[in-house]
């Protein structure tokens, strides 16, 4: 029984055809997780847009009716943040997946925010170009997913993330509003809009046309393996890269459980399995006799700080096959037991080895098994947790560590997320992080666009935290109430802890 | 009690200059985050309206207000951490003094920003004026990593942090690079720095604009990636005729690698400047458009460029110009009238290129607004941003102009 009106239902359904929407309760369940799949939580309505046009009208419908939305892409995130409840409705945006245009003059492309992240490297390679940011899920995770998420990926250590690429942006607001910010060029029209677009979590509206920079395709490639005897070395070896002034275009590490995860997979690299850890390191340039020399010193710098052996990939089939093993290393991991929590954190990178050895006496402790996987070059850790939820008793005690782990890494200078985003899962460990004046900053920008707080509610901003804010959109934040005002009609329930789903 | 005798009060003497503006209005220069707070949560409540003022070296100490807010006395440089290739520092500190820092430990911030050296960070950031490196190393926004700012009604906001990768919470930093000081005073910011690179070499060639602009093209269709691809204007360059600039930084290897790329491109005709030359070129053509009354930039794509440089020309002369044709960008700098701007700015919209005003006298700028023009629905999230961040209207800054 879906608790969202029937004739919302039928509205939708005049909008985008009866096929586009889905009411029953197993359809709707199919939509229940995302990629990370502790959160589980049951659409009201699903509804899938075909076209732009399609879609400013159902934000216009649920605009009209007050009701709440959730917008999603391949649903391929790890924060929970692509989850709506009963109470509403799930615009999936994979319909929307044309490539508009590639002007490789320019090296700029206009695509529909459902085009999966690596078809447009695919369909702008014939022009010698490719879009930079490569989350590992890139084969199936789409552009307006990365946008909303602000996505990583390997090669973002020398490239970038994705609010370094997106130029302009058109939105539709929750009121239906469509807005167009940035400029083809980059300018913005006034202040930043799109860089404040970029990373919202989705909360600040959806976007149906991104205009994205493309690079070009390096012509030389090298990537180099190394693997090490422990896993301090590997992270001291990896500051001595950072600070040697070589900027590899990735840097990434496994330490030994990820490795024999991966290696007892179909995703077998040829990582040697004895290793604590080993370091994936690739470097490119406009010429292969500068990257082979950059190589060379890069090969030293690890060899001094411990590396054990290096060695470099003898031909693109072995480069990819390393990459692969990189890419899939979270699937490789659910091998390891019934349950993965993954986890993403951001530390100073100076304090890698110190913090891999505070995680692993952690997870010593609460007696779990902890891989590592992580963009090491960013100092971006993803500790992932295995484990069996049926457990009695377990998942508290994962839940305990996970905590601890986060606490260790703010403790470190870091930040409780670099790529994954806050969604519901980290809204917890917000006040950790900001004030409560800094969270009613955030809370206040996202009332400039969406004042009812209609986009995928409950998420991000964890409200109870945040203090008054007296400007536009006054409301007694403290106890978390919302204004009469701007009560919604549907009344969705805005989870105050992380644990709380 | 008189604005100058509550602000003895609550910072101090020491916070009021002895030095008021030129236009005798009061100067305050606190030392702290807490005290900018503080003076700003005081002027909501008294109704003050307050000028932002960095080092006074570029946007003219000239928008009437009842006193001016400097961030002179926030000099500080609490963290420089090479291992981390990060650096926190106070918006006050002069941009050459941070510089000359960085590089003592071996790093450095990829910004060149016009204008005279003893800029403040925080009028950088806050104009988001990027100079000839924006080409290889992006705009002022990313090289930030995080931002600590006071709002209108005095509340000290954080967002972002120190490390490289952050998605916790949405991006305020964005929105204080080239927000103008409309929507807070930043107060601390946290850098993005690169390694001092082992090599920085500078070539140019001089030529007509037209031959420049080819040999500019056949540099970015080679898919060579400097750090910097600089057309400036032979006033601006002090030289006979235009000059195409290129500089190129990182590893000996790399340098060389591009070296070669640059010469297969452009068929040897690019001439290596020494170190010394290099840093004279560079620095004179980014002081040199301080030294002009009105400056803007305009943000078009890259093989619009010449198209562009057209338009200027014909509307507002060509005289002071650097353009960054490999990613579209292009700052002029001049004498001109409100009506030329508002009229270049409106036809510059028809190209969806925007033109963003970054320094001109009072009179032009809270005529012109710094911002304009706006696409489809923009103008009112900017009106609710300043509404949010500044409810008091507290801070003078001409977002937009009077027309």
């Amino acid at each position: 029984m879906t608790a969202t009106p029937p004739p919302l239902a039928r509205g939708l359904a005049d909008l985008v055809g009866e096929s586009h929407v889905r009411t029953a309760a197993a359809e709707r369940a199919t939509y229940a997780r995302d990629g990370l799949p502790i959160h589980r939580r049951v659409p009201g309505v699903v509804v899938l847009p075909g076209t732009r046009d399609e879609l400013i009208a159902v934000v216009r419908l649920l605009a009209a009716h007050g009701v709440p939305f959730v917008p999603r892409g391949a649903g391929t995130g790890l924060s929970g943040g692509a989850l709506a409840d009963e109470r509403a409705v799930l615009v999936v945006l994979t319909r929307l997946a044309r490539i508009l245009r590639i002007d490789p003059v320019n090296r700029v492309a206009v695509v529909e925010p459902g085009v999966v992240n690596a078809r447009l490297s695919t369909a702008a390679a014939p022009h010698g170009l490719r879009y930079a940011p490569d989350p590992s899920s890139q084969t199936a995770c789409t552009l307006g997913g990365n946008v909303a998420e602000n996505s990583g990926g390997p090669h973002c250590l020398k490239y970038g993330v994705t609010a370094n690429h997106v130029l302009a942006l058109e939105v539709v607001l929750a009121t239906g509003a469509v807005v167009e910010l940035g400029s083809p060029g980059g300018e913005p029209w006034g202040p930043d809009l799109v860089g404040l677009f970029v990373g919202s979590e989705g909360n600040f509206g959806i976007a149906t046309r991104i205009t994205v920079r493309l690079q070009p395709v390096p012509p030389a490639v090298l990537t180099l393996l190394a693997d090490f005897g422990s896993v301090r070395t590997a992270g001291e070896a990896v500051s001595a890269v950072i600070a040697s002034g070589i900027v590899p275009a990735a840097l990434e590490m496994m330490d030994q459980s990820c490795i024999r995860a991966v290696e007892d997979s179909v995703y077998a690299a040829g990582y040697p399995r004895d290793a604590a850890a080993v370091l994936l390191v690739e470097l490119d340039g406009s010429s292969e006799g500068a990257v082979r020399e950059d190589a060379g010193s890069v090969e030293q710098l690890l060899r001094a700080h411990g590396a054990r052996s290096v060695r470099s990939a003898a031909d693109p089939r072995e480069r990819e096959r390393l990459w692969q093993g990189r890419k899939k290393a979270f699937g490789a991991l659910g091998r390891l037991d019934r349950d993965l929590l993954v986890q993403d954190a951001v530390v100073p990178r100076s304090t890698l080895p110190d913090v891999l050895e505070t995680i692993g006496r952690i997870a010593a402790t609460y007696q779990l098994v902890v891989s590592n996987v992580f963009h090491a070059g960013d100092g971006n850790l993803h500790p992932n947790i295995s484990f069996d939820a049926r457990v009695p008793g377990l998942r508290a005690r994962v839940e305990a560590a996970s905590g601890e782990i986060m606490r260790a890494c703010i403790a470190a200078g870091g930040t409780i997320t670099g790529e994954h985003g806050i969604g519901l899962d980290k809204l917890g460990y917000m006040p950790l992080i900001f004030d409560p004046d800094s969270l009613a900053a955030m809370r206040a920008l996202r009332r400039v666009f969406d004042p009812e707080e209609r986009v995928n509610p409950g998420k991000v901003i964890p409200v109870h935290a945040c203090r008054e804010w007296v400007g536009a959109g006054t409301r007694n934040a403290e106890r978390g109430t919302r204004n009469e005002s701007s009560r919604l009609r549907s009344d969705f329930r805005v989870p105050t802890s992380a644990l709380e789903t | 009690m008189s604005l100058l005798d509550r602000v003895r009060a609550l910072l101090g003497s020491d916070a009021l200059l002895e030095s008021a503006g030129p236009d005798g209005v009061p100067r305050v220069a606190p030392d702290s985050p807490d005290a900018v707070a503080l003076l700003l949560g005081t002027a909501r409540e008294e109704g003050w309206r307050v000028r932002i003022e960095g080092a006074g070296t570029w946007m003219p100490s000239d928008a009437p207000c009842d006193l001016a807010l400097t961030t002179r006395r926030l000099d500080h440089v609490p963290a420089i951490e090479p291992q981390d290739l990060s650096a926190t520092a106070e918006a006050g500190i002069g941009f050459d003094l941070l510089r000359h820092q960085l590089a003592d430990r071996g790093v450095w911030l990829a910004i060149d920003p016009p204008g005279l050296g003893g800029r403040s960070v925080g009028s950088v950031i806050a104009t988001a004026t990027a100079g000839p490196l924006r080409q290889g190393f992006g705009p002022v926004r990313d090289h930030l990593l995080g931002v600590t700012f006071v709002t209108g009604d005095g509340r000290i906001v954080q967002s972002g942090g120190r490390v490289m990768k952050n998605v916790a919470g949405y991006d305020l930093t964005k929105l204080e690079a080239g927000g103008f000081g409309a929507f807070g005073v930043i107060v601390l910011v946290h850098l993005r720095l690169r390694a001092l690179p082992r090599v920085d070499q500078t070539l140019v060639l001089e030529g007509s604009r037209d031959d420049l602009t080819q040999v500019a093209d056949d540099i970015a269709a080679a898919g060579l990636t400097p750090a910097a691809l600089e057309l400036v204007s032979p006033a601006l360059a002090r030289r006979e005729r235009w000059v195409l600039a290129v500089r190129v930084a990182g590893s000996a290897a790399l340098v060389a690698g591009d070296e070669a790329g640059l010469r297969a491109a452009t068929g040897g005709r690019l001439t290596p400047l020494r170190s010394e030359e290099a840093h004279l070129f560079w620095t004179r053509a980014a002081e040199g458009i301080a030294a002009r009354p009105v400056a803007f930039r305009i943000g078009g794509l890259p093989d619009s460029s010449d198209e562009l440089l057209d338009l200027l020309q014909h509307q507002v002369g060509d005289e002071w110009i650097a353009a960054s044709p490999g990613v579209g960008a292009l700052r002029w700098a001049g004498e001109t009238t409100v009506d030329r701007l508002r009229r270049l700015r409106r036809t510059l919209a028809g190209l969806e290129v925007p033109l963003t005003l970054e320094r001109a006298p009072w009179p032009v700028r809270s005529a012109v607004g710094h911002f304009g023009a706006y696409r489809e629905g923009v103008g009112p999230l900017v009106a609710g941003l300043r509404r949010t961040f500044d409810p008091g209207e507290a801070f003078v800054v001409a977002v937009e102009g009077s027309e």
